[in-house]
């Protein structure tokens, strides 16, 4: 049974290369678009019934149910978004070599398919769990609490979701992290922050990433972040490059800034 | 399309309020979608039969009203009209604007049988 929301969901997974699959149900129902036929009853009794409600509250209240979690036990959640490529796992990776002897780090990776990421953190030394999203965009809150106690994430850690690479659909659904930091690379154009503007409303820290390909590609640093802050006056933006370990160290700082020690 | 996973929650609030509303079947379904808010209403329209089907709302119509996006300028103060999250304000150009309104996506009412 699912220990944050209760669910009765079994765990099926195995401890040690656990794959969970999100959204199942979703599978079920076929593509095909059917025309439309509005049988209206009007005979019978129709009634007006007021609802008034979200469509994100489900996940929203397993976003909180998991952000009471993380308060719970010190666990700094972020909840990485990015463009497919842009280096969030290269950036876990070599985030995890310098952090990992400060405080324990747990790595959450979402992916349509495949176990390749969950692979790459496992060898960087750290507990990882690879959640396949199959045909959904995006991982969810459900999916993440039951990851959480699938990974015996440790008190006083570092939690990092890497969402799929996607910058629409992320966006609209929290996970309960404390931040959502999108990773910008310099190869996609420095215009992306107003062609995604809802990512970069969303997030609280945006990295750019990739600033050793700089002298090779017409992107304008200052331009981007003007974008950016159009979008989101209070982003914190910091530049580096993940290969290279440019600048790598302002995001280190930022991370043991708030990773609670015990 | 994260629309697809909107219709599901859709799907699923209709099947609770069936329950404690004591309907067995939805013939309308009202949703109010800002014009702020990352949800594309052609994007829902497209999914929903599909996800509706064999559902107490199978064959219901869609009605999707639209919120226009409103903001508070944090530079002047003033209220502004916004089309897109990045609009500058009309008054002192100023990109700093609150979203006040704009970022809704909710059912707002059923007609049931
Ligand atoms: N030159 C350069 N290459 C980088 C940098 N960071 C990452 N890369 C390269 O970018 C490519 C993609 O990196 P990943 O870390 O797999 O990107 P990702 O965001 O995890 O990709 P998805 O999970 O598929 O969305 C790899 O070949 C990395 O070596 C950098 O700072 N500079
Ligand atoms: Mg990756
Ligand atoms: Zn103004």
């Amino acid at each position: 049974m699912c220990g944050i929301c209760g669910c009765g969901q079994t765990d099926n997974t195995t401890k040690l290369k656990p794959v969970l699959r999100q959204n199942q149900h979703l599978l079920k129902h076929g593509h095909s678009h059917h025309g439309h036929a509005h049988a209206h009853a009007h005979h019978e009794t129709e009634r007006l019934v007021k609802v008034e409600q979200d469509l994100l509250s489900k996940n929203n209240a397993y976003a909180e149910q998991n952000r009471a979690y993380f308060q719970q036990h010190h666990i700094f959640t972020l909840n990485l978004v990015s463009s497919p490529g842009a280096g969030k796992t290269t950036l876990l990776v070599e985030t995890i070599k310098v952090l990992k002897d400060r405080f324990p780090i747990a790595v959450i990776e979402g992916d349509q398919q495949t176990e390749h990421d969950a692979d790459r953190i496992r060898a960087a030394g750290v507990p990882a769990l690879q959640i396949n999203t199959g045909r959904a965009c995006h991982l969810d809150a459900h999916g993440i609490g039951h990851a959480i106690m699938d990974l015996g994430v440790r008190d006083h850690s570092l939690l990092a979701i890497e969402n799929v690479g996607n910058l629409v659909c992320p966006s609209s659904f929290d996970l309960g992290e404390a931040h959502k930091v999108v990773v910008l690379s310099v190869t996609e154009g420095d215009d992306k922050p107003i062609k995604y503007p809802d990512m970069f409303h969303a997030a609280d820290l945006m990295l750019i990433n990739k600033t050793d390909l700089l002298p090779y590609v017409d992107f304008d640093v200052e331009r981007c972040i003007q974008y950016a802050r159009q979008v989101n006056p209070d982003i914190h933006i910091i530049k580096l490059s993940t290969t290279k370990g440019d600048n790598f160290s302002e995001w280190t700082d930022w991370l043991i800034k708030r990773v609670k020690p015990v | 399309m994260h629309e697809l996973s909107l219709l599901e929650n859709v799907r699923e609030i209709l099947e609770n309020h069936a329950v404690q509303q004591s309907f067995s079947r939805v013939s309308q379904v009202t949703l109010e979608i800002g014009k702020l808010s990352c949800v594309e209403p052609n994007a829902l329209r497209f999914g929903f039969d599909v996800v509706m089907k064999g559902s107490l709302a199978e064959n219901a119509e869609l009605t999707i009203s639209e919120i226009n996006g409103l903001g508070v300028c944090r530079q002047c103060q003033r209220q502004v009209e916004m089309e897109s999250l990045y609009d500058p304000c009309i008054y002192c150009g100023s990109p700093f604007v609150k979203v006040i309104q704009g970022a809704e996506m909710r059912i707002k009412d059923l007609i049931v049988i």
